[in-house]
């Protein structure tokens, strides 16, 4: 263990690499997202991910935030194990009856001043699940949604240009939430 | 029948009214007694239960015996009832409670008759039926006693503390340990096989794909399989070489993750964060090979929606260098650190009876002395022309399944290389031909979690009549439940993530 950790010191970090395309965009987007972050919430932005129904794809992308290339928590952004620790709600899947009222509860016990993230094509309006007899909808169908971020599933880059895109609707303007 | 008293699965679909049209394995419509008897080859361990579905009026089962035959036995259901297979055979307990919510298929003498998938939500009940009813009453769940001195339940979910789907699991725990868990599912159910009903075939096939996100691979795999099966058509060479290193590169992407998210959660976060950046990796070769990271809807039937080019080719060569030169050294790490073992080793013990007895399929299975992969029976092509080991272990503790994970990166490894290297040239995709009448296929194929099942009939206009997929986790859920009791709840996400059942593949 003592050789790999030795390794990591001395091995540039992986996320500062920038060879190919993508890993340009993920430096723009670090810096873009730094400045915004650190002036509204003083560097911390707290998200409690919801799975309404979805197929686990947007679940996967969310995961590689955390990975080494995309390190979301150097913006200050957490995934937190708990609504009542949330800033953002980040809800994916159409949302299935069986969800709907595990969902409504959640949002409740989420503090105000909150957000709620549509992730992925179904979380819009049911996607390619609309109409069937087991699912409501989209999120915004059960709770209010102050932002969409399309994709099946959206890959990691996209999610954080959407959070930006969060942070910039969010500069004056009160979150839509309120219960 | 080659022994006394123990019929061949064969002889059992001969003797009866066999289907015409249901490739590639046969289907017949039996009598009761043979369904019993069929039933009695369950209980008795002789053969496996590789799924259970219902139609209108109609339960079929997919069997495999001993002689490695496959078959589907269907049952017409007088009044809605049939005799149950759960009351002597426990694997097919949640099928038939599935089936029961989905058609009204009432099981005679199912000794669980609580709803399953039908959480009294839905505004109607029996939704595939032929004439649906009125909206079930939304009741409280009655969840299994423990009852002894002190114990206390502990409820989580659905909603979970991590990035996961949402589920619920009842723990009884006395002290420290788990005296009995009882999971609880269904809350991500879409209704899949019903919006499939009518689909046409492309539809289908996108809904397939969205079964469950991390095996969209296989999913798609399964499902373009079973149409091109009932249609007759051999997709192009190079299509089905393609699908293969599709299917291996997505083991790969949810093997090194798993290994990862498991060390995880035994707090030990260097092997996750490297590991994330290998599946990381993975991620991005397929998405500069084949155009999406997970390479959703890139299988279709009739082939490959995407060929490789060059560039592709490399990204995927290079990705199989770099995992080459870092994995071994993570691989040396996960083995000689002490108070990592201590977590994984003899925790969550998965006994090989009841591997065997649930027909658990992938690591589950394997961890604990089933000897079965899909690739290599019932096989498909191109994988008769592979050389490929399948890892088995006998432990069946979380240690056993993350090496037979570990075994299986390096296998894919290697026929990700050996595919590269034999991938012939031509055309990726064949039209599909409409169908003269009715046509039923089959397929299973090998997920990262085990083998898929398909099954679909096509009508005469080209469209979906029926489709039934079967998650590897019907049959691992359970087993989960066995393998953390007498284990500590702390230890709980800890086995729970070496079985990685999934949510949305069972809910469906």
């Amino acid at each position: 263990m003592r050789k790999l950790l030795f390794e990591s010191l001395i091995r540039p970090p992986l996320t500062e690499r920038a060879p190919q395309a993508s890993d340009a965009a993920v430096d723009e987007l670090a810096r873009a997202l730094d400045g915004m972050a650190r002036r509204k919430l003083g560097r911390s932005l707290s998200i409690r991910a919801v799975d309404a129904g979805s197929c686990n794809g947007c679940e996967l992308e969310m995961h590689a935030l955390n990975n080494a290339f995309y390190d979301i928590e150097r913006f200050g952004f957490r995934f937190v194990a708990s609504p009542r620790h949330a800033d953002v709600l980040m809800v994916t899947g159409p949302v299935t009856k069986n969800m709907r009222e595990a969902l409504k509860r959640t949002f409740e016990a989420t503090p105000n001043p909150k957000w709620v993230v549509a992730l992925g094509d179904c979380a819009k309006d049911g996607g390619c699940f609309a109409g069937s007899y087991a699912v409501v909808g989209g999120v915004s169908d059960v709770v209010p949604v102050d932002l969409h971020i399309p994709g099946c599933p959206p890959p990691p880059i996209d999610i954080l240009k959407g959070l930006i895109a969060l942070l910039d609707g969010a500069n004056g303007k009160a979150p839509t939430a309120k219960v | 029948m080659s022994r006394k008293n123990i019929p061949a699965l064969a002889d059992l679909i001969e003797a009866d009214r066999q289907v015409e049209h249901h490739a590639p394995w046969r289907r017949a419509v039996v009598a009761p007694k043979t369904w019993n008897l069929a039933v009695e080859q369950l209980a008795a361990g002789r053969w496996s239960l590789l799924g259970l579905w219902g139609e209108p009026d109609k339960v079929h089962m997919a069997l495999l015996d001993e002689a490695q035959t496959i078959g589907v036995i269907s049952l017409d259901c007088r009044g809605g009832r049939y005799p149950s297979v759960g009351q002597h055979h426990p694997p097919a307990l949640r099928l038939e409670r599935a089936a029961a919510d989905l058609f009204g298929l009432a099981p005679q003498g199912l000794p669980d008759t609580r709803r399953w998938l039908d959480h009294g939500q839905w505004g109607i009940s029996h939704p595939l039926a032929a004439r649906p009813g009125g909206p079930a009453a939304a009741s409280s769940y009655r969840f299994l006693a423990a009852e002894g001195e002190s114990l206390h339940q502990i409820p989580v979910g659905p909603v979970h503390a991590g990035i996961i789907e949402p589920g619920h699991f009842r723990f009884t725990a006395g002290g420290e340990t788990v005296v009995r868990l009882e999971e609880r599912l269904g809350y991500v159910h879409k209704g899949i096989e019903g919006l499939m009903q009518g689909a046409s075939i492309d539809r289908a096939a996108k809904l397939a794909g969205r079964t469950s996100g991390d095996s969209t691979v296989a999913y798609s795999l399964a499902f373009a399989r079973a149409v091109e099966a009932a249609l007759g058509i051999t997709p192009p060479g190079r299509a089905i070489w393609l699908r293969a290193l599709m299917a291996e590169l997505e083991r790969l992407a949810n093997h090194l993750g798993d290994i990862g998210a498991i060390c995880n959660d035994a707090a030990f976060a260097i092997m996750h964060a490297h590991c994330g950046v290998l599946r990381e990796r993975v991620l991005r070769a397929a998405d500069a090979a084949f155009g999406h990271r997970l390479m959703r809807d890139r299988i279709v039937p009739g082939g490959t929606a995407s060929d490789l080019d060059e560039a592709g080719t490399s990204a995927i060569r290079s990705l199989v260098a770099e995992i080459r030169r870092r994995f071994p050294h993570l691989v040396e790490l996960y083995d000689n650190t002490a108070s990592l073992q201590d977590r994984t080793v003899a925790t969550g013990r998965l006994k090989g009876e009841l591997a065997r007895q649930y027909a658990a399929g992938g690591y589950v299975g394997r961890a604990s002395g089933r000897d079965f992969d899909a690739r290599r029976m019932p096989g498909y092509a191109p994988y008769d022309e592979l050389a490929f080991d399948v890892p088995v272990l006998q432990e069946g503790d979380v240690n056993a399944r993350v090496w037979i994970r570990v075994r299986e990166v390096e296998q894919s490894l290697s026929l990700a290389e050996q595919i590269l290297g034999r991938l012939p040239a031509g055309p990726t995709l064949v039209d599909l031909a409409a169908p003269e009448g009715p046509r039923e296929g089959m397929a299973l194929v090998e997920g990262f979690r085990g083998d898929i099942l398909a099954w679909l009939r096509i009508g005469e206009d080209g469209l979906i009549e029926r489709c039934h997929l079967r998650d590897p986790s019907w049959f691992q859920w359970p087993l989960l439940e066995a393998a953390i009791e007498g284990n500590i709840v702390a230890d709980f996400p800890l086995c729970n993530k070496s079985f990685n059942c999934s949510y949305s593949g069972h809910d469906l």
